[in-house]
């Protein structure tokens, strides 16, 4: 019964992913679907950030920087040759695994690339490595400590692909191939293989989902809402807090990292953009405005805003119109979107106070 | 490395040096009234030096500083006054998250006024290439400037927290908000006041150092995260400490040049924030029994 009522949404929401799709192809508006398979790309690093920041209570400025890493060594690894290196004792085990591939470039050069998905493994595990390494000491801040802590880490990550020849300094990356995920399934930014693509963007977002889900409702979860009720309270009833707000930083990392992984794959390239404090920020506004503790105000929030921007619908406002979304909530509805007492400001306005 | 190359390096972090310093008093004046760190700190030199540059069409450049302050003044009175002013017992994260969202606004809005072009004062006295000589190298009028004048505004504050009335109540309030109401201090005033005084010696600096450094819209939050390196290495809401972090940090700054690419002059101090987070959270000049009882 309980976990009926955990998949039902979940199942209504690949209903609605399947009625979306059909729904484009009857009206013609296939279109929309690039944007909504880059949203919820998107969404999935905003759910598992959700997860660190609302049920952990873990403030996060530095998560662009793990979503960088994830796409920039994906990019990197496909795009970079490294014929250069291949007699190189690395490259030869990598070689004999069948790490490795040959390919054209558009001007009929030869690469030597890494194949996409050992590259993906490859970004996702730095990824979590690197979490591991920072959280350890990071975790143990608080507060304003923590929040710059985490966003000065987002800012050595930008500066670092900006700067570095490998990264492609401030042009990015382009030229990435389609990331083979089985045979004459990719994910790539192709016209003709749109739906497949949206669909496989969407098979990942509620898989993460379900995988989120089932952690906020196991023991680990009822940790971390301790920890985020009273961590001093939590301690004292033996729960590990360190170990459990680790453990939720380097999941909602490797969300993050996957998330760039898939979407650069998708778009072809990644650009330092990507890396920048204003992606950081703005992946805490919408958490912030989804309700912070609620995975689905987060993922809807994730979607529509993430479409919304996506389809330029800010204009030049962009940037500005999530500064006034944080402000906004945080002043008025700190508790999310879906937790605003809408009948309670009508009857408030109704008796004229 | 010879001498007068050694001074030139020495002199530029003393130049930044002083200027975090400016920046992390301004963060340990609202957190000693408030508890609160304020994300927008940089934004109000970037307003600083640009307000004064466009002022200056108009008026002869002194002028346009002071007026640049004022207006920077009143920005931070209103921001306090929309944004902090009425919440009531806001927790950190929340707090946290209202004045990254002011950031945002202040800089998108100056993006709009002044676009995305990189601006800059006129050097105060000469030009780009007067020099005065000391001690055998070669130092900008200019950069004398920005030291004396930062000088003079943390000689100034030392002064005014000490033996005028209005500092004397400021500093109750960061001692015992409670007592210092009972005592009949209008404590929510005071904050209005510290957001204005932080903001008029931000504004103050980034006018001062607009020739060198330039001004752009984006120029804020990278100060912001030096300056606040400099608040915690200094110990938070010590300013003293504060003066002698920034230096240190400034001359590290300007000497890591030498030996790094000038891309990761970032990374160096970030890496020194992490550091010092990770290993000495209370600053190095600061006790580890008082940071225990301070809210983070």
């Amino acid at each position: 019964m309980e976990s009926l009522k955990r998949y039902l949404p979940v199942a209504g929401l690949l209903v609605i992913v399947i009625c979306v799709q059909q729904l484009t192809s009857a009206t013609d508006t296939a279109y929309y679907l690039t944007q909504l398979t880059m949203a919820s790309y998107y969404s999935l690093l905003i759910i598992g950030l959700c997860v660190l920041m609302g049920y952990a209570g873990q403030i996060s400025l530095g998560h662009a920087g793990f979503f960088a890493i994830g796409g920039y060594l994906s990019a990197a690894l496909t795009s970079n040759d490294f014929s250069a290196y291949q007699e190189t004792a690395v490259m030869q085990v990598m070689d004999k695994a069948g790490l490795l591939m040959q390919r054209q470039s558009l001007y009929g050069e030869s690469l030597l690339n890494v194949q996409p998905w050992a590259a993906c493994i490859i970004a996702v595990a730095v990824a979590v490595i690197i979490a591991f390494v920072l959280g350890i000491p990071v975790l143990k801040l608080k507060g304003h400590y923590l929040a710059m802590a985490t966003l000065g880490f987002g800012i050595i990550i930008f500066r670092i692909v900006l700067a570095a020849e490998f990264f492609g300094e401030a042009d990015g990356i382009s030229e990435v191939p389609p990331f083979q995920l089985f045979p004459g399934i990719a994910v790539n930014g192709d016209f003709a293989d749109r739906v497949q693509n949206y669909y496989i963007a969407w098979g990942l977002l509620l898989f993460g989902l379900v995988l989120l889900l089932n952690l906020i409702h196991s023991r680990v979860g009822r940790a971390l809402r301790s920890i985020h009720g009273s961590e001093e309270a939590a301690e004292a009833i033996g729960v590990n807090t360190a170990r459990y707000k680790l453990y939720t930083f380097v999941i909602s990392a490797a969300f993050a990292a996957v998330a760039g992984s898939f979407l650069t794959h998708y778009n072809g390239g990644i650009g330092p953009s990507e890396a920048s404090v204003m992606k950081s920020v703005r992946y805490v506004a919408i958490v912030a405005v989804g309700g912070m503790a609620n995975l689905w105000g987060a993922l809807i929030m994730g979607i529509l805003l993430n479409f919304m921007s996506l389809r330029g619908m800010f204009g030049t406002y962009d940037d500005a119109v999530f500064g006034v979304i944080l402000i906004l909530f945080m002043l008025f509805a700190p508790q999310g979107i879906l937790s605003m007492n809408i009948k309670g400001i009508i009857a408030r306005l109704r008796s004229g106070k | 490395m010879d001498f007068p190359l050694f001074l030139q390096y020495l002199f530029a972090g003393i130049t930044y040096g002083i200027i975090y310093a400016i920046v992390a008093i301004g963060f340990n004046i609202i957190y000693n009234t408030t508890g609160i760190i304020n994300f927008a700190q940089g934004e109000f030199l970037m307003l600083g030096g640009m307000i004064s540059i466009s002022l200056l069409h108009f008026m002869p450049l002194p002028l346009a500083i002071a007026a640049a302050v004022i207006i920077t003044m009143l920005v931070g009175a209103l921001i306090e006054i929309l944004f902090i002013r009425w919440i009531d017992n806001p927790s950190v994260l929340r707090m946290i998250i209202i004045t990254i969202g002011i950031s945002i606004l202040v800089r998108e809005a100056a993006l709009h006024i002044w676009g995305e072009s990189v601006r800059a004062l006129p050097y105060f006295i000469g030009s780009a290439v007067t020099s005065v000589s000391i001690l055998g190298t070669k130092i900008s009028p200019q950069v004398l400037i920005v030291i004396g004048v930062c000088s003079i505004v943390v000689v100034f504050l030392s002064f005014f927290f000490k033996f005028t009335s209005i500092g004397r109540e400021m500093r109750a309030c960061a001692a015992n908000r409670k007592a210092a109401t009972l005592c009949g201090i209008n404590v929510k005033n005071m904050v209005t006041f510290s957001f204005m005084l932080s903001a008029g010696i931000g504004a103050l600096a980034g006018a001062v150092m607009s020739p060198i450094t330039y001004t752009q819209y984006d120029n804020g939050t990278g100060l912001a995260i030096k300056g606040f390196t400099v608040a915690i290495l200094g110990g938070l809401g010590n300013s003293p400490g504060a003066v002698a972090a920034g230096l240190i940090l400034g001359i590290i700054e300007a000497f890591s040049i030498s030996f790094l690419p000038l891309a990761f002059k970032d990374a160096v101090a970030i890496a020194i924030l992490l550091i010092i987070l990770f290993i000495r959270p209370h600053g190095l000049f600061g006790s580890r029994e008082a940071a225990s009882l301070k809210e983070f």
